[in-house]
C-alpha cells in the first residue's frame, strides 16, 4: 500500500505496459478471454487516476509545482534521470487517456483477426502517451514520444482499411520527420545545459541568452532559434498545423476504428502539450516573436480544416478534418499564452500587475487545455459513431446513405447528440472551451480571431453535412432491416455522452484543476 | 410572497421544460400519451413559476415605480461557474434577473408555448390509431403522428431553451439558450426528414433545415465575437453590472464610441440572424416546412422573439452607441425598415397560407428592429409581445386550416391538391367557424384593425415615437416613420387578401367543400390566444390619448420603461447624452396615419379580394395589373436564387475544389511526394554503393539481418528499408542544414528574416 501510495503515478503509467506483457504471454486462441482481461486491465489505471484527482481536489489544488513526483538515476553521466510529475495540466490529459483507452478497447471487441497482438499494442501505445504527459526529463519525454509512435504505426499498418499501407507509411514518415528535429534540439538543449531535467533547464537554458554554447563553438541565440524551430515542426506535425496535416486525414480514415479514437482522442494532444509544456516555457523569447505566426496558422488550420471538412464525402475524412478545425482552436489558444508569457522574457519588463493581457493568456491556455479534453471526447465519439455505421452498411460514402435514422432510432439521437458537441453547441462541452479560447484571443489576436469564425461557421456547414447525408432523406431499400446499436456499443458511447453533457453544464469541476495551474504560470 | 421564493421560482421557470425533455428522451419515447402528458407537465409548472413571477413584480412595481426605477432588477440571483485566474472576482457567473421587461416577456413565452403544446396534441392526431401507410419522418395525415413522442421531446427543449434566455441575467446564458432553440429549430424544421417533393424547386424540410441553421449560424458567429468584446470591455457579461451608467460611461472613456458602436453591430447581427431581418431573412419562409406548432413557436412565442428580445436587453449599450456614432442607429433602423417593406410587398403575392404569415412575421421583426434604432425602446418591446400573441394564434389558426383540409383530402382521397394553397380554399367561414372567427382576431390584430385589437395599439406607439423623434432632429426617424406607414398599409391590404381568399366566397376544391372544425385541442388554444390578441394591447393605451388627461394610464411604457429609465438619466448627468424615456406629448398625426393605414388597407384587400370572391381556377386579380412586378414578389425579390449563386455553389467549390483538392492533395500532399521520391532515389544510389564497396566483410552481419528483415517483412511485407532510407535522408539534411549554420552561411537569410519582422510584421 505504502508503495502504491508513494510511487502512484508509475503504477499509473507502467500497469498498461505490464498489462500487456501479461497478455502476450497468453495463448493465441483464447480470444475472448483476452478481450475481456485487456478491458479490465485497461480499467485499472482509470481507477488509480480517480483516486489520484480526488487527492489532488482535496490536497494539491493549491500547492504550486509539480507533484507526485519520482526522480530515479536513468542515464547519470548525460544528466538525464526518469522524472515524473504532474501538475493540472497534465492530470487533466492523464485522466482524458485512462478515460478513452478502456472505450477505445471496448470498441474494439469487434477484431477478429490477431486479437491478442492489437491488445498488447493498445495497452502498449496507453504506456507511452501517459509516461508523456508525466516527463519532466526531456529524454524521458522522447521515448515516451517515440512509444507512442510505433504502435500506432502498427495498429493502422495491419488492422486499417484498403489503403493502409500508403497511411501508415505517411503517418511514419511524418512523424519521424518531426522526431528527427526534436532529438536534435533535445541533445543541442542537453549539451549545453548540461542537464535534459525540464523544472532545472527553466534555470538553466532559458536565461543563456548570450555568448558561445559550449563545446560546439555556436552562438547561443542561432542554436536557440534552430532548436526552437525544430521542436515547433514537431509538434505541429503532431496537432496537427496547417499545412503539416495531410497525414492526418489519411492515417485515420485507413486506421481501424479504436486507433482513430486514440488517435485523435489523445495522440494529437501530444503535439499541443508539448507546446505547453515544452516550447513556450523553454523557448519564451522566440514564442513571444513567432506568436503572431502561429495564431495565423492556428487561424488557417481552423478555417481550411473546416472547409477541407465539408468538402469531404468519406464520413470518416470529414470527421478527420474536423480535427484539425478543432485543434486550430488549440493552437489559437497556445499562441496567446506564448505572447503574454513571452512578453518578459522578450521585452525585458514584466507585463504590469493586473493587466488585461494577464487576464487573456489565463482564458485562453486554460481554453486551450480544456479544448483538447473536449475534442478528445468528441472525437473519439466520432471516430466510434463512424465505426458503427460502417460496421452495418460496409461504406463510408456519405452520398450512399439516406434515411438511416428510419432504422437507427438510437444511433440517431447518438450521433447528433455527438455531433452538436463537436459543433461546439451552448450546453455541451465544446462550446465552453471554444467560448474561452475566442474569449481570450479577441484582446491579443482580434483580426485573426474575426478570420476564424469563418471556420466556425464551416463547423456548422460540415458537421450538419454528416447528419444530414447519414440520417435525413427517404430509407433506401438497401438498408432495410439494418440493426440499431448493440449494449456494447452503447457502453461505449454513454460515458464520453455523460462527460460531454457534465462538462457542458458545469465545465467547473475540470477547468477548476486546468485553472489552478495555468494562473500560476502567468501569476 | 417572500423575496426567497419568486428567486426559487424564476431558477425554477425554464427547468419543467428542460425536465421533460430529458424524461421524455431517456423514458418515453415509446410511449405517446405519457410523452405529451410530460411535455404539458413541464410547460405548464413554467406557466405557473412564470406567471407567479411576472404577476408579483408587475403588482408590487406598479405600486411604487419611484423605487422599481431605482432597482429595477426586482429579482437577481447567481453562481460561480466558471473559474478564470486566482481571485473569485475572476469566476464567471451564471444567474437569473428578473426586471420589468423580464416580467412581460415571463408572461408572453410560457403561455403562448403552453397553447401551442395543447394545440399540438391534437395537431398531431392523438387518439388515432397509426392509419395505413406509416413512413417515418413523413406526415401521416390519416393517423397519430409515428415520431410524436420525439416531437414533444423537441418542443419542451425549445420551450426551455427559450425560458432560459429570458431570465439569463448574462450574455452568456443567453447565448446558450439562444443556441439550443436554433438546434431545436433545426431539428424541427426538419421534422419530417424523410419527405420529399416531386417539385425540385421546392425545398425538403431536411434543407429548410440546415438552411435556417447555417443563416442563423453565421450570424451567430458575429454575435460571439459581440459577446467576447462585451466581455473583455465591461469585465462582466452581467446586464445590470455592464450597462450601469458608470460602466457605460468608463467603457466610453477607455475605448471610445468606436468600439461601443462596433460591439453592439457585433450583437446586432445576432438579431439579424435570428429575427430574420434583411439580409439574413431568407431561412425563414422555409421553415414552414416543418409541422405548425413549430412554424407558431419558432415565429411568435420564441425564436424570432429572442433577436429582438437581445437588441432590447442590450438597449442601454445601443443607446450609447447610437449616440456617440449616429451610424449605428441609422444601420439599425434602416435595415428594420427595409425589412419591413420588402417582406410586406412579398407577402402580397404568396398563394401558400402559411408563407404569407412568415413573411409578415419577417415584416413585424422590422418594425421592431427599426423602433429600436430611432431608441424606440418601450415601442420594440410592446410590439414584441402583441405580435407574439396574435402571431401564434395566427399559425395555430392557419394551421387548423391546413387540419381541415387534409381532413377534406382524405375524405375525398385527393392527395394532389396542395391543402397549403390559399387558391385551394375558400368559404371555411362556415366549415370552421371558431376557426375563421379566431383568425379574424388574429389577422385584425396583425393589421392594426383601430382600438380594439392589441397591433394596433403596439403599432401606433411606434408611429408615434418615430414621429416624435423624427420633429425632434432625427432625420432618419421620419423616413422610417414613412416606410413603416407604407409597411402597414401593405401589411392590412395582404391580411385581408389572406381572410378572403381562404374563409369567403364558395370552396374552390373538393378538399375545402368537405373541411370541418378541428378538435377542442386545437380551438381552445385558438380561443385563449385570441383574448390576449386583443385585450393586451389595452395596457398600453397613451396617457394623454386624444389629448384627454387622467383617464387612461399606459401601464406597459411605465412598467417597462423604468427598467432603464433611471440609468438614462443618470448618463445624461454623467454627460453621455441619451434619449430619456418619456411621455411623448400627444399628437393627431401619428394616430390619424394608423388609422388610415389599417382601415385603409383592410378596405382595400376587402375591395379586391372581398367584394367579388375568387372562383376555381380564376387568377389572383392583381397577378396581370402588377405584371412583371408580380413575378417578382412571387419569387422573393430573387433572393434564394442570388444567394445561391453568390454563397452557396462558390462554398461547395472552394471546400472541395480548391481547398481539398489543390491544395492538400495536389500542392501539400504532391509536394511531399515528390521529396519522398528524391530521398528514395539518393537512398538507392548509397544502397548500390554499399553493397559493391563493403560487401563481403559483413556477409555474415547481412545474412543475421536478412533474416531478421524476413521476419519482420511478413508483418510489414518490406517497407523497413524505405523508412531507414527516408529517415537517413531526412537527418542528412538535417545535418547539412546544421553544418550550414555552423558555417555562417544561412547567416544573410536570419538577417532578413530579423528586418522583415523588426519593419514590416511588427509594426503592422
Amino acid at each position: 500500500m505504502e508503495f502504491l501510495q508513494e510511487n502512484l503515478l508509475s503504477v499509473i503509467i507502467f500497469w498498461p505496459l505490464v498489462a500487456a506483457l501479461f497478455i502476450f504471454l497468453l495463448p493465441d486462441d483464447e480470444e475472448s478471454l483476452i478481450r475481456r482481461l485487456s478491458f479490465v486491465l485497461s480499467l485499472v489505471p482509470l481507477a488509480l487516476t480517480l483516486f489520484l484527482w480526488f487527492d489532488w481536489a482535496a490536497n494539491y489544488r493549491a500547492l504550486p509545482g509539480f507533484h507526485f513526483e519520482t526522480i530515479l538515476p536513468w542515464f547519470p553521466a548525460i544528466g538525464s534521470s526518469y522524472h515524473v510529475g504532474i501538475d493540472g495540466i497534465s492530470l487533466a490529459l492523464i485522466l482524458l487517456t485512462v478515460i478513452l483507452t478502456p472505450l477505445s478497447i471496448l470498441a474494439s471487441f469487434n477484431i477478429e483477426e490477431r486479437v491478442k497482438m492489437f491488445m498488447v499494442l493498445f495497452l502498449f501505445l496507453e504506456t507511452g502517451m501517459l509516461g508523456l504527459f508525466a516527463s519532466l526529463d526531456l529524454l524521458i519525454f522522447f521515448v515516451f514520444w517515440e512509444i507512442g509512435l510505433v504502435p500506432m504505426y502498427f495498429l493502422i499498418r495491419l488492422w486499417g482499411g484498403a489503403d493502409r499501407e500508403y497511411a501508415s507509411f505517411k503517418f511514419f514518415i511524418y512523424t519521424m520527420a518531426g522526431s528527427l528535429g526534436l532529438l536534435l534540439s533535445i541533445q543541442i538543449i542537453g549539451l549545453a545545459a548540461g542537464t535534459f531535467d525540464i523544472p532545472l533547464l527553466m534555470e538553466q537554458w532559458v536565461p543563456l541568452t548570450e555568448g558561445v554554447l559550449p563545446g560546439t563553438g555556436l552562438p547561443v541565440d542561432l542554436v536557440k532559434t534552430v532548436a526552437y524551430v525544430l521542436f515547433v515542426i514537431a509538434f505541429a506535425i503532431k496537432v496537427p498545423v496547417w499545412p503539416f496535416h495531410t497525414w492526418l486525414p489519411d492515417a485515420h480514415t485507413q486506421a481501424p476504428t479504436a486507433g482513430s479514437m486514440i488517435l485523435a482522442g489523445v495522440l494529437l494532444k501530444l503535439g499541443a502539450y508539448g507546446f505547453i509544456r515544452l516550447v513556450i516555457p523553454l523557448f519564451p523569447e522566440e514564442a513571444y516573436i513567432t506568436a503572431g505566426v502561429l495564431a495565423v496558422f492556428g487561424m488557417l488550420s481552423i478555417v481550411f480544416g473546416g472547409f477541407a471538412a465539408y468538402g469531404q464525402w468519406d464520413f470518416k475524412r470529414l470527421v478527420a478534418y474536423s480535427s484539425i478545425n478543432h485543434m486550430g482552436f488549440v493552437v489559437l489558444g497556445i499562441a496567446v499564452m506564448a505572447a503574454v508569457y513571452g512578453f518578459e522574457f522578450a521585452q525585458g519588463v514584466a507585463l504590469p500587475a493586473g493587466h488585461a493581457y494577464s487576464r487573456d493568456a489565463i482564458i485562453a491556455t486554460s481554453g486551450a487545455v480544456f479544448q483538447m479534453f473536449n475534442h478528445g471526447l468528441s472525437a473519439a465519439g466520432m471516430f466510434f459513431l463512424v465505426g458503427v455505421v460502417y460496421d452495418r452498411t460496409h461504406t463510408r460514402d456519405l452520398k450512399r446513405y439516406s434515411g438511416l435514422w428510419s432504422v437507427l432510432p438510437a444511433f440517431g439521437a447518438i450521433l447528433i447528440f455527438t455531433s452538436m458537441a463537436s459543433l461546439g453547441l451552448p450546453g455541451l462541452n465544446g462550446f465552453v472551451s471554444e467560448f474561452m479560447i475566442v474569449r481570450g484571443a479577441w484582446g491579443v489576436f482580434p483580426v485573426v480571431v474575426a478570420l476564424s469564425m469563418l471556420g466556425l461557421l464551416m463547423t456548422g456547414a460540415y458537421i450538419l453535412k454528416g447528419i444530414g447525408q447519414t440520417l435525413h432523406g427517404p430509407l433506401l431499400p438497401e438498408w432495410r432491416g439494418l440493426k440499431d446499436m448493440t449494449l456494447r456499443e452503447h457502453l461505449v458511447i454513454w460515458p464520453l455522452m455523460a462527460l460531454m453533457l457534465s462538462l457542458g453544464v458545469w465545465p467547473q469541476w475540470l477547468v477548476a484543476i486546468i485553472n489552478d495551474t495555468v494562473s500560476r504560470i502567468f501569476g | 410572497m417572500s423575496e426567497e421564493t419568486l428567486t426559487l421560482f424564476t431558477w425554477l421557470v425554464p427547468a419543467g421544460p428542460l425536465l421533460a425533455f430529458f424524461l421524455i428522451i431517456l423514458l418515453f419515447n415509446r410511449n405517446k400519451t405519457l410523452s405529451w402528458i410530460t411535455a404539458w407537465a413541464g410547460i405548464f409548472a413554467s406557466l405557473f413559476f412564470g406567471w407567479t413571477v411576472a404577476l408579483t413584480v408587475f403588482f408590487e412595481g406598479i405600486e411604487d415605480l419611484y423605487a422599481l426605477a431605482h432597482h429595477p432588477e426586482v429579482i437577481e440571483s447567481a453562481i460561480a461557474w466558471l473559474p478564470f485566474g486566482e481571485s473569485i472576482e475572476g469566476w464567471l457567473f451564471m444567474g437569473v434577473m428578473v426586471d420589468p421587461l423580464t416580467a412581460v416577456m415571463l408572461f408572453m413565452v410560457p403561455f403562448a408555448t403552453a397553447m401551442i403544446l395543447v394545440y399540438s396534441v391534437g395537431y398531431h392526431r392523438w387518439g388515432l390509431g397509426p392509419g395505413d401507410h406509416v413512413v417515418l419522418g413523413a406526415p401521416n395525415h390519416a393517423g397519430i403522428e409515428p415520431l410524436f413522442a420525439r416531437f414533444f421531446a423537441l418542443m419542451s427543449l425549445f420551450a426551455g431553451g427559450m425560458l432560459a434566455l429570458v431570465v439569463s441575467d448574462n450574455l452568456l446564458l443567453l447565448f446558450m439558450g439562444w443556441e439550443i432553440m436554433g438546434l431545436c429549430s433545426y431539428m424541427l424544421i426538419g421534422f419530417w426528414y424523410a419527405r420529399e417533393y416531386e417539385d425540385p424547386k421546392s425545398t425538403p424540410p431536411r434543407r429548410a433545415a440546415v438552411k435556417a441553421f447555417m443563416t442563423t449560424r453565421a450570424a451567430d458567429v458575429v454575435m460571439l465575437l459581440g459577446i467576447v468584446f462585451f466581455y473583455r470591455v465591461f469585465g462582466t457579461l452581467n446586464f445590470s453590472e455592464a450597462l450601469s451608467a458608470e460602466s457605460l460611461a468608463t467603457a466610453a472613456d477607455v475605448v471610445g464610441f468606436g468600439a461601443l458602436g462596433l460591439m453592439a453591430l457585433f450583437l446586432f447581427t445576432g438579431t439579424v440572424g435570428k429575427s430574420a431581418q434583411w439580409p439574413l431573412h431568407v431561412w425563414l419562409p422555409d421553415a414552414m416546412e416543418g409541422p405548425t406548432p413549430v412554424s407558431a413557436v419558432i415565429h411568435a412565442a420564441a425564436m424570432v422573439s429572442a433577436g429582438v428580445y437581445l437588441i432590447v436587453r442590450i438597449f442601454p449599450l445601443i443607446a450609447v452607441a447610437m449616440e456617440g456614432l449616429p451610424v449605428v442607429g441609422i444601420i439599425i433602423a434602416g435595415i428594420g425598415a427595409f425589412t419591413a417593406i420588402m417582406a410586406a410587398t412579398i407577402a402580397l403575392a404568396q398563394y401558400d397560407v402559411k408563407r404569407v404569415l412568415a413573411y409578415s412575421t419577417i415584416s413585424q421583426l422590422g418594425f421592431m428592429v427599426a423602433a429600436i434604432g430611432i431608441g424606440a425602446y418601450v415601442a420594440a418591446a410592446f410590439h414584441l409581445i402583441t405580435h407574439a400573441f396574435f402571431k401564434a394564434l395566427l399559425f395555430l389558426g392557419s394551421g387548423s386550416i391546413i387540419h381541415g383540409m387534409e381532413y377534406g383530402a382524405e375524405v375525398v382521397h385527393d392527395h394532389h391538391t396542395d391543402p397549403q394553397d390559399m387558391r385551394n380554399m375558400g368559404g371555411l367561414r362556415h366549415k370552421m367557424p371558431i376557426t375563421f372567427w379566431t383568425f379574424v382576431a388574429g389577422g385584425f390584430a396583425l393589421a392594426g384593425f383601430p382600438f380594439v385589437t392589441a397591433g394596433f395599439w403596439s403599432k401606433d406607439e411606434i408611429f408615434a415615437e418615430a414621429w416624435f423623434q423624427g420633429t425632434h432632429g432625427n432625420p432618419m426617424a421620419i423616413v422610417v416613420f414613412i416606410v413603416l406607414a407604407i409597411a402597414a398599409l401593405l401589411t392590412a391590404f395582404y391580411t385581408a387578401r389572406q381572410i378572403a381568399l381562404t374563409f369567403l366566397g364558395e370552396p374552390r376544391t373538393e378538399l375545402a367543400e368537405h373541411a370541418h372544425e378541428s378538435d377542442a385541442f386545437m380551438t381552445i388554444p385558438l380561443v385563449l390566444l385570441s383574448l390576449f390578441a386583443i385585450a393586451f394591447g389595452w395596457l398600453g393605451i397613451p396617457d394623454n390619448f386624444l389629448g384627454t388627461d387622467g383617464i387612461f394610464y399606459n401601464y406597459f411604457h411605465h412598467f417597462v420603461g423604468v427598467t432603464v429609465e433611471e440609468r438614462f438619466v443618470e448618463l445624461n448627468e454623467l454627460g453621455i447624452h441619451v434619449h430619456e424615456i418619456a411621455t411623448l406629448p400627444w399628437e393627431w398625426l401619428p394616430l390619424i396615419t394608423s388609422l388610415v393605414v389599417a382601415l385603409g388597407g383592410l378596405f382595400l384587400g376587402w375591395w379586391v379580394y372581398g367584394r367579388d370572391p375568387l372562383a376555381a381556377g380564376e387568377p389572383d386579380p392583381m397577378e396581370e395589373p402588377l405584371g412583371p412586378v408580380w413575378d417578382f414578389l412571387y419569387w422573393k425579390w430573387y433572393w434564394d436564387e442570388l444567394y445561391h449563386a453568390v454563397f452557396v455553389e462558390p462554398v461547395e467549390y472552394f471546400s472541395d475544389t480548391v481547398v481539398y483538392q489543390l491544395v492538400d492533395k495536389g500542392l501539400i500532399d504532391g509536394t511531399l511526394h515528390l521529396i519522398g521520391r528524391g530521398v528514395y532515389g539518393v537512398g538507392a544510389y548509397f544502397k548500390g554503393f554499399e553493397e559493391t564497396v563493403i560487401s563481403d566483410g559483413v556477409d555474415a552481419v547481412k545474412d543475421g539481418f536478412l533474416d531478421m528483415s524476413r521476419e519482420m517483412r511478413t508483418i510489414q511485407s518490406g517497407k523497413l528499408q524505405e523508412y531507414v532510407l527516408v529517415s537517413a535522408g531526412i537527418a542528412s539534411v538535417l545535418a547539412i542544414l546544421i553544418l550550414a549554420i555552423n558555417f555562417d552561411v544561412l547567416n544573410p537569410v536570419f538577417e532578413w528574416w530579423n528586418n522583415v519582422w523588426i519593419n514590416v510584421i511588427l509594426p503592422f
